[in-house]
């Protein structure tokens, strides 16, 4: 008897369920299918901030209460309406699930995605279906090095630029240096993150020692034994380009055994973690924001709009994702309005690739630029800070910015090749 | 020289934290035949009822020294909970099934109970790092190490020889003895072999919640950090032998000292450390270091 | 030809039939469901014998990887061809595990096959030349330079995904009835009695491990070619405990129980991604609880009691 009507409830609860969870769309809103990590370890540090932007702009945007020039309602005129997706499963299931967001949710645009892998894997499904895609956050320079797309556009910079930046900021402002040390995750990015760094200032110093490169899986959450090796192999610098729980958990372990009382690190998304640890993290220590995010923005109205709102709405400042997000969205809306001034109505989707093509816009992190894969990778200035406590607050000094043509590749050319041949045409100041 | 103590400090420090974390997993297959999946859930939750507690304790503004009271209280209380929760509400039900399905069973509460942190903790990252930084550093020939970390050591020593301890020199310990070499037998002698399960589940779930208490002043307690351990744990309780605290005791100072050996000697080899060991010891020993004997059936 | 044979083709021509109708993301979809159905087809051989591997990834991984690294040093785009090398490839590494993993039983079958398929994304990892966690993308496939719909239809991989099912369907279900099917189940219930009988259980279990490799790897290789992409992620050990997932969804006790199981895996989770981008972790745990608890020899054992009570 119970078993049977445990059976129906849940029967009858998945159909309501499945039945509460189709929104009732009006004919012209704008559907934007938005997928980043819900789930696992991704979820806290970028996945939920990304989400949580995006939720606060769209609402201000179909409100129309946006500084200017987006204060114009929705996409065009449309309303959006979010499709939220779990960016977890892999790059396989991603594939799947993106077919599933626009063949059967049929969303008029996705932004999204995190992950390096999922950057690969989506874009080649997104030109089979022709459906305008916005990569926002991952970091690999390969999407657009090694393929031409031509729906699928990226507004974030890449991790290249990041590194390059990075050895151009420690070999300006730290004196008599003669070696460094990595601990980067055992992924991708990792690997890429510390290749691009130490390519780069090889080219930009010669003669620096590197005394230990460590590699601890990702999530590993226990850096005891890289920390003696660290010590061991004392460096002036230390390069770290570990995000979320293992930067921090990274930060507190290296903190408490006083790792960084004679090594300085150099944290590439450090940015993130300055308030969260703002009396952990030893003051000299060089943050990164992946770009001019969070601490590091420019005084816009836009940035201030956006930091007000952000912090009053869920209680922190809005760290690299939530801006990048925020970056990706706006990118779309002012592409797809500045196609609609060529045509009656909407305007189709090569409409808005052409459009986007080059496009040079503000975003809450300053000036984006799409000149980089035929058009559709953005650059940004890069900028790196030392971590300092003014008056008590977590605040960064001696900040340097990089133009954009300072640290990266020409156009035609991959990042790889481009730190080997020792950054020709690079412009920095 | 330096290297070699270093080695040997942070191979202990690890294996310590294995140790903790692969004690509930192997007692509890020891007594029930299960392979428990839903440890790291116990351990995440132990880490989160740890955290957030010892955060909310510290902004009231009581002593620091209580909070390592805080975090022994937390781990013990959500252990007896959750432990109590999932097998009242939902192993009893399963006894009999398949080593295989109950694999999948505990998979399942595993996925429903990272959902329910999620619900009950939300994603962002909790911190607990005063109890941490609290004990200071101890300076080993010029290496710091954090007293936290030295302290685990021994915290680990003492559960060991707990659960030697009760396992062999009491009452309570000896009839369980019993239901781990012949549960049908044992029950046929008039062990309560039910209530020895519940007991024994529960004991486990404390030690995954206390692992994930101890851990989670050094760490971001966050999503994820759950699954993460799982694997270790199980590498490490199957190189030992499955179901004897000796066994997860020696696996862990293997897999420990190994890792740390490859971390300062060739960090490329890192992430295949702990599978060479197991694949090395179970060519040589194909049931583990200190496997319980089981009878053959003709 | 029997009956089963039969329908099976039947079911298959129909399948490809609906194919021609079906949207995308189904199709895409289902390609996936069946590919990994094939891995727990291998797996159900295993599992018959009381072999539970939980590094099966390996060779599904070792399949796709073989397409993506053929399909390039080779430049060639011919499905048939990049399929029949990666299930020589898969039977080849596994004649060597083999010879070692026979020898194991129970839960250490499990952790060691997991430990060698966990070397592999070790390595993987590890080889910056093919994109480390990242991956690369595969070209999609042609059959003798043609392919229907167009490149960018999911329908070839889909083709040739059913028609793989079908054909290996068939072997199992003919294997399944065979004396070396049947002495799986004896080895299960009783080894040492099956030595005694004068059959070579240590050969019994190594020519289905090998089987169980050659379809993990024609998995694989569908898998690569439908989706356009391969990373080490398919030789992690979670990929594995999937097909173990699957296999006792579906059940062990019918070969169509990995293929209905997968279909059902695949759309229970898009769904629960759909309806509950938030928890649908929780939904996929019930959902699998409920299953064990109500149907404990898989979804296919609904299909049979339907089956028997029309019968009767």
């Amino acid at each position: 008897m119970f078993r049977s009507f445990a059976k129906k409830s849940t029967l009858t609860g998945l159909i309501l369920v499945s039945a509460a969870a189709q929104p009732i769309l009006a004919a012209d809103d704008y559907k934007l299918g938005l997928v980043t990590f819900l789930s696992g370890g991704a979820a806290g540090p970028f996945g939920i901030p990304a989400q949580n932007a995006a939720k606060l702009v769209l609402e201000t945007l179909n409100a129309g209460q946006l500084p200017a020039p987006y204060n114009t309602t929705g996409i065009n005129g449309r309303t959006i309406v979010p499709v939220f997706m779990d960016e977890a499963g892999g790059a396989t299931k991603q594939a799947s699930e993106y077919r599933n967001l626009v063949e059967r949710q049929g969303v008029d645009a996705v932004v999204g995605y995190i992950s390096s892998g999922d950057c690969l894997a989506v874009p080649a499904v997104a030109e089979q279906l022709k459906t305008l895609t916005v990569l926002f956050d991952c970091g690999t320079p390969r999407v657009f090095e090694e393929n031409d797309f031509k729906y699928v556009f990226r507004t974030g910079p890449t991790a290249t630029m990041d590194n390059v930046a990075a050895a151009h900021y420690i070999n300006e402002t730290v004196e008599g240096l003669k070696s460094v040390s990595g601990i980067n995750q055992n992924y991708s990015f990792g690997h890429e993150s510390w290749a691009d760094f130490n390519g780069s200032l090889n080219q930009l110093k010669a003669g620096v020692d590197v005394t230990t490169e460590q590699f601890p899986k990702i999530y590993a959450g226990q850096y005891g034994a890289e920390i003696s090796a660290l010590m061991v192999n004392s460096a002036n610098v230390i390069h770290s380009s570990f995000w979320g729980g293992d930067m921090e958990a990274f930060l507190l372990q290296g903190s408490a055994r006083g790792l960084f009382e004679d090594q300085t690190a150099l944290l590439t998304t450090g940015e993130s973690a300055m308030y969260r640890l703002s009396d952990q993290i030893p003051e000299g220590t060089i943050l990164g924001g992946r770009g001019p995010f969070g601490v590091f923005a420019p005084d816009t109205a836009l940035n201030r709009w956006f930091r007000e709102a952000y912090t009053s709405e869920f209680g922190t400042p809005p760290t690299y994702p939530a801006y990048k997000m925020v970056q990706g969205i706006l990118g779309l809306k002012l592409a797809t309005e500045k196609a609609a001034l060529n045509v009656n109505g909407q305007p189709s989707t090569e409409d808005v690739v052409s459009a986007f093509e080059y496009l040079e816009y503000e975003g809450p992190g300053g000036k984006v630029s799409m000149n980089r894969g035929k058009g559709h990778q953005a650059t940004m200035e890069m900028v790196y800070g030392r971590y300092a406590l003014q008056d008590g607050k977590p605040a960064v000094t001696d900040v340097r910015h990089y133009a954009a043509a300072c640290v990266t590749p020409p156009e035609g050319m991959t990042s790889v090749s481009w730190i080997e041949k020792g950054m020709p045409d690079a412009q920095c100041d | 020289m330096k290297l070699v103590i270093a080695m040997l400090m942070d191979g202990m420090i690890y294996a310590s934290w294995l140790f903790l974390i692969a004690a509930g997993l192997t007692l509890i297959y020891g007594v029930m035949r299960i392979l428990n999946m839903a440890h790291g859930s116990f351990y995440a939750i132990g880490a989160y009822a740890g955290a957030s507690l010892v955060g909310f304790y510290l902004a009231g503004g009581y002593p620091p020294w209580g909070a390592y009271l805080v975090l022994l209280g937390a781990a013990i209380f959500s252990g007896i909970i959750i432990g109590l929760l999932v097998e009242r509400g939902l192993l009893r039900f399963m006894y009999g099934r398949d080593e295989v399905v109950m694999i999948l069973v505990t998979y399942a509460i595993l996925l429903i109970l990272e959902d329910v942190i999620k619900l009950a903790w939300g994603v962002d990252a909790y911190f607990a790092y005063q109890p941490y930084t609290l004990l200071g550093r101890t300076k080993l020939v010029g290496l710091s190490y954090a007293n936290y970390d030295i302290a685990l050591i021994f915290i680990s020593a003492s559960i060991c020889f707990l659960l030697w301890w009760g396992l062999n020199r009491t009452r309570q310990g000896k009839l369980l003895q019993a239901v781990i070499h012949d549960r049908d037998t044992a029950a046929f002698l008039g062990i309560n072999v039910t209530r020895m399960f519940t007991v024994t589940f529960v004991i486990g779930a404390v030690l995954g919640t206390f692992a994930g208490a101890l851990t989670a002043p050094g760490i971001s307690v966050m999503p994820g950090i759950g699954i993460e351990v799982i694997i270790l744990a199980f590498a490490v309780v199957v190189i030992g032998g499955l179901g004897s605290i000796g066994g997860a005791l020696t696996g862990a100072l293997i897999v420990g000292l190994a890792r740390s050996a490859s971390v300062h000697l060739y960090p490329e080899a890192e992430l295949f450390v702990i599978y060479g060991v197991m694949a090395v010891v179970l060519a040589f020993r194909p049931q583990g270091l200190f496997a319980i004997a089981t009878a053959r059936k003709i | 030809m029997k009956i089963a044979t039969i329908l099976l083709i039947a079911a298959a021509i129909a399948a490809l039939a609906a194919g021609l109708v079906m949207p995308g993301w189904l199709t895409f979809m289902l390609t996936l469901a069946l590919a990994k159905g094939l891995v727990v087809l291998g797996l159900l051989l295993l599992m018959r014998a009381g072999l539970v591997s939980f590094g099966q990834g390996l060779y599904y991984c070792l399949g796709a990887y073989c397409v993506g690294i053929a399909g390039d040093y080779l430049q060639t785009q011919n499905a048939l061809l990049l399929m029949l090398l990666a299930v020589v490839a898969c039977v080849a590494l596994a004649a060597i595990i083999g010879l070692l993993l026979c020898r194991y039983r129970d839960i250490f079958f499990a952790m060691f096959s997991m430990a060698f398929s966990m070397i592999l994304y070790g390595i993987l990892v590890k080889s910056t030349a093919f994109g480390s966690t990242d991956g690369f993308n595969v070209k999609p496939p042609l059959l003798f330079g043609w392919t229907p719909g167009g490149e960018s239809s999911p329908m070839m991989a889909y083709g040739l995904a059913v028609v793989a099912v079908t054909g290996v369907g068939i072997f199992v279900w003919n294997y399944l009835r065979s004396p070396m099917g049947y002495a799986g189940e004896a080895i299960r219930e009783n080894e040492i009695r099956v030595e005694y009988l004068g059959v070579s259980v240590r050969k019994v279990i190594y020519i289905k491990y090998l089987l169980a490799a050659a379809m993990a790897g024609l998995g694989g290789a569908i898998t690569a070619l439908a989706a356009g992409h391969i990373d080490p992620e398919m030789a992690y050990w979670t990929t594995s405990g999937e097909f173990v997932f699957i296999a006792l969804m579906g059940g062990t006790g019918h070969a169509a129980g990995p293929v209905l199981g997968s279909i059902i895996f695949e759309l229970l989770r898009t769904y629960a991604f759909q309806i509950s981008p938030y928890t649908w972790q929780m939904i996929l745990g019930t959902a699998l609880l409920a299953i064990i608890l109500y149907l404990p020899k898989g979804v296919w054992s609904l299909v049979e009691r339907i089956t028997k009570r029309i019968a009767a």
